[in-house]
């Protein structure tokens, strides 16, 4: 981090979750889904991990923007799904600061779930594997010139 | 000028590594995908395209590469073992920190080139145990178990000619060192068997009202209120109910941080300074190499002016596992 960018930890005013989850949830899930699979199209994720992923059902919850995505991946695609019929295998919930901090390798997930700001349920093995997953990204350089990537 | 020690740091992907050199690192230590080394965890360490990559990376800008092989060949499987040595050389790395005796043996027979480490997980703790392995297996260095106080390294130091490396910052365990089977008790895999302490696959976070619970294996480890801070569901870590009281029975969660005897670990002649988190995110080895480089840089103008500085303190007691942090044995009035 240089300095230039510190994106510090907030929670936003209640009532905008309020509203939020009253809002329809399918674009959270398209958003995110794109945003995978272009992760995927660019290779960027790591191919023997991503058979670990197989099937397995995700859940994202942004806790202070009461937005929520759930999304599944098969067949070499992540796909979204609009209305789970089972609890996920895997979820995260946390407040939109600590996402953005975590995006921007700006703080260390185990720091955030320790000190739980980030919270994951379900199968640990699979949070590990998604953890180390994303950890070993090397996002592009151009993410870097964003300003929301540069840290 | 003095001579700062070696600053070593943690790798368990490629952008971590990266992070380490571009970070003041002067070495990185990384293992393989598999059980030959202490952090084998799913989606962690280098296969051999990621692992050339990184060496190319690291070589570039004139930092080393050690390759951690640091668990025990298991009975039926030491080709396994024998093989993860060989590759390694292949790869070309600067040296490679082995724990097992015979595999020492096989690694000084077989590439008679090689620099080779002794690895903590050794856990050689006086200096006849070093000078054994030097002897018998022509060790370059040795990585100190975190038992010993500042004087007891300091004779260590005296007593031998191998380069001696200590551990500067990370979270601490009940340091067994290579001995410790405790993860076993409770799922039958341990760090020297498998690869991992409390593999992830037995742990459960079971969130209810007001508190959040944490098993390895179906045995209750923790129980965390809702603003308190958690921890990995170790046994050694856990809070047992002993004798109607319920209390951090082995050991509390801390941190090993040596900033404020950085000065007396230079003194003594210590070659290298660890940083411990290969399991850690690239984020987590960026925070910490930087503060210790810059520890290590303000020391070179000079030990009796350094002082610790408040914004290094915090910056490292944000990661510290149990968001505290101790001297550990360094200064420990007893022996």
């Amino acid at each position: 981090m240089n300095g230039s960018f510190t994106i510090p930890k907030f929670r936003l005013p209640g009532f905008i979750a309020e509203i939020g989850q009253k809002l329809p949830q399918w674009p959270h899930a398209l958003a995110l889904v794109a945003g995978l699979n272009a992760a995927l199209k660019m290779k960027l994720l790591p191919e023997s991990e991503l058979a670990l992923l197989e099937d397995k059902l995700f859940r994202v919850r942004i806790l202070d923007t009461g937005g929520e995505a759930s999304y599944t991946y098969r067949n070499g695609l992540f796909r979204p799904i609009f209305s789970p019929q089972r609890e996920p295998d895997l979820a995260f919930a946390a407040n939109l600061s600590a996402y953005l901090q975590l995006l921007t390798r700006q703080e260390d997930p185990d720091t955030l779930f320790f000190n739980r700001e980030l919270e994951i349920t379900g199968d640990t093995e699979l949070g590990l594997i998604v953890k180390n997953m994303l950890d070993a990204v090397e996002w592009p350089s151009f993410a870097e010139k964003l300003p929301l990537f540069r840290h | 000028m003095t001579s700062l020690p070696d600053l070593v740091c943690p790798a368990g992907s490629l952008p971590a590594l990266k992070a380490a050199v571009d970070n003041g690192a002067d070495a990185v230590y990384l293992g393989f995908k598999n059980d030959t080394n202490a952090r084998n965890f799913a989606g962690l360490n280098f296969d051999q395209k990621t692992m050339a990559d990184g060496i190319r990376y690291a070589h570039a800008k004139g930092r080393e590469v050690l390759l951690a092989i640091n668990t025990f060949p298991q009975a039926g499987r030491v080709a396994d073992w024998q093989k993860a040595v060989d590759a390694a050389v292949d790869q070309g790395v600067d040296a490679i920190i082995l724990a097992d005796i015979g595999l020492l043996d096989y690694a000084r027979n077989k590439h008679p080139q090689q620099r080779l480490h002794l690895s903590v997980q050794g856990s050689a703790t006086s200096y006849e145990a070093i000078n054994f392995c030097q002897r018998e297996f022509d060790i370059r260095r040795a990585v100190l178990p975190r038992v010993l106080t500042l004087a007891q390294v300091e004779n260590v130091i005296k007593n031998t000619t191998v380069e001696i490396e200590v551990f500067g910052f990370g979270s601490l365990c009940v340091m067994n060192e290579g001995r410790c089977w405790l993860s076993s008790y409770a799922c039958g895999e341990s760090p020297n068997t498998v690869g991992a302490c409390s593999p992830a696959k037995y742990v459960k976070w079971d969130k209810k009202p007001g508190a959040m619970e944490t098993r390895l294996n179906g045995v209750l480890i923790d129980r965390f209120g809702d603003d308190e801070p958690a921890g990995y569901p170790t046994l050694c870590k856990g809070r047992f109910e002993v004798q109607g009281e319920t209390y951090y029975a082995l050991e509390e969660p801390t941190s090993l941080n040596v900033l404020s005897i950085l000065p007396d670990i230079l003194k003594i002649g210590v070659r290298a300074i660890k940083v411990e988190g290969r399991q850690r995110s690239p984020t987590y080895v960026t925070q910490v190499t930087r503060t210790l480089r810059a520890a290590l840089d303000a020391l070179r103008d000079g030990s009796d002016r350094f002082h610790v500085k408040p914004a290094w303190q915090a910056e490292l007691a944000k990661v510290s596992e149990g968001s505290q942090a101790t001297l550990g044995a360094y200064n420990r009035p007893w022996r």
